[in-house]
């Protein structure tokens, strides 16, 4: 026990709680720069132009179908950029594409007579978009959206292996690097689980919280 | 722009890459085994009118999606040997099986159980008065009409698994992702080993995933007369 207590100093806390800080910081970034992306992205991949359709056709399908780790080593390795930016960069890449297919199901929801009502009251495509599909189209999609900051926290651990980011996984190794007894590590171990787990539960149901409400209202 | 020799090289070494595929393949096989078997059991649970196993169920699944696979990968593969003073010791193949099957079982687990509750209790409550077994009813009335439901999220659940089995690398499996990053580092070559690794990788994930599409295209117009 007296070894356990050895690595919860406020010292290794306080360096926990900053990495855990930089993991929420870049997830927050990437979510963020991939709602606009993949908003551009679903509406053009929904759109009546062909080139457009098939760029974002073929971005969303090629990201989605190769693994987060690679785009990760891809970026870092192969365009040879800083740590942060590249962590950023990396997560906006693929969850742009994610969140294009998540936005595009909740464009497709909304009834096509919603859109032939707006045109018909004299707004622009455009208009329609913004002021009633959009409007509509969020509430179906945000509980997705939420859900999927759980995905990218979960997946930033995977940064202090290809990168050495310092976020909440990696601060945690770095501080295993200083002790030797298996209880000590395994106790950080158990910490860091533990710590995700309870971010990401409190977004998850508050994104089911969210979903289940709004489906009320909806009805 | 296009450095030829670099892809000689590459191709020249194939062969390693294609067995880090090889890897990749029969590491998916092996989580996805897994991962259908406690998806199919927990998913199960998540419906059954017992408190207890509902719980149990809820558990596992909260707690296998908001923790990253990564950690329950090193607390397998660091951690256990050194609790358990290195009499569990897991080799990097089946950390892995285990890791992503438990953790894409605790997903598939959430799809099973909401193929399973999107069927309106109306239907079981009419074939239990028509005489059926509740077995019967769900083997009969129930399944058949979740299945088409379940179908699409599942496929999608498998690439995802897919996509998943590359944490491996991070422990040194000689998985595809592995290869890739250390054959590049090697022979500081990062383009065709990436493209290549990123061709390989769609090539086994994408027709899935569209296979799951059209499913789902299917589903959508046999439900909409």
């Amino acid at each position: 026990m007296e070894k356990i207590l050895q690595v919860l100093t406020p010292t290794n806390l306080l360096f926990i709680l900053q990495g855990l800080w930089l993991t929420l910081k870049i997830s927050f970034i990437s979510i963020v720069l991939s709602t606009i992306i993949g908003t551009v992205l679903a509406v053009m991949r929904n759109g009546k132009n062909p080139a457009l359709r098939w760029i974002s056709s073929i971005y969303i399908e090629f990201v989605r179908n190769v693994p987060n780790l690679l785009w990760i080593f891809t970026i870092f390795l192969v365009f040879q950029m800083k740590s942060t930016p590249a962590g950023i960069t990396a997560f906006t890449l693929f969850t742009s594409a994610a969140l294009a297919e998540i936005i595009r199901g909740g464009l497709n929801a909304i009834d096509q007579g919603q859109h032939e009502a707006g045109m018909s009251q004299g707004f622009t495509s455009s208009q329609t978009m913004l002021y009633i599909i959009l409007p509509q189209a969020i509430r179906k999609m945000l509980p997705a959206i939420i859900s999927q900051f759980v995905t990218v926290i979960k997946d930033t651990s995977l940064l202090y292996s290809v990168i050495a980011l310092q976020e909440l996984f990696g601060s945690s190794q770095i501080i295993m690097g200083r002790y030797f007894e298996a209880e000590q590590i395994f106790t950080l171990y158990i910490l860091v689980a533990l710590i995700y787990f309870f971010i990401n539960f409190a977004i998850s149901t508050y994104a089911r919280r969210l979903s289940k409400r709004w489906a009320q209202a909806a009805e | 722009m296009i450095d030829l020799s670099s892809w000689e090289a590459y191709f020249h070494d194939f062969g390693q890459f294609f067995n880090g595929f090889l890897f990749t393949l029969a590491l998916s096989i092996g989580a996805l085994i897994v991962a259908m078997l406690l998806g199919i059991l927990f998913g199960s649970l998540s419906t059954s009118k017992n408190t207890f196993l509902r719980g149990f169920a809820r558990i596992y699944v909260e707690f296998y999606q908001n923790t990253p696979l990564l950690v329950q990968f090193v607390i397998v593969f660091y951690g256990f040997p050194l609790i358990s003073n290195y009499i569990i010791m897991p080799s990097i193949y089946w950390t892995g099986v285990l890791c992503v099957g438990l953790y894409h079982g605790a997903y598939i687990a959430e799809v099973i159980r909401s193929g399973i509750q999107s069927i309106p209790s109306g239907q079981m409550e009419a074939a239990l008065s028509q005489g059926f077994s509740y077995l019967d009813t769900m083997r009969l009335i129930i399944l058949p009409q979740a299945f088409r439901i379940i179908l699409p999220p599942l496929i999608n659940q498998v690439v995802n698994l897919i996509k998943n089995t590359s944490t491996v690398a991070i422990i040194s499996g000689v998985d595809l992702m592995f290869v890739t990053k250390s054959w590049s580092a090697l022979n500081s070559n990062y383009i065709p080993a990436f493209t290549g690794a990123a061709v390989l990788y769609f090539i086994l994930c994408f027709p899935i995933a569209r296979f799951g599409r059209k499913i789902e295209e299917a589903n959508k117009k046999a439900y909409s007369l």
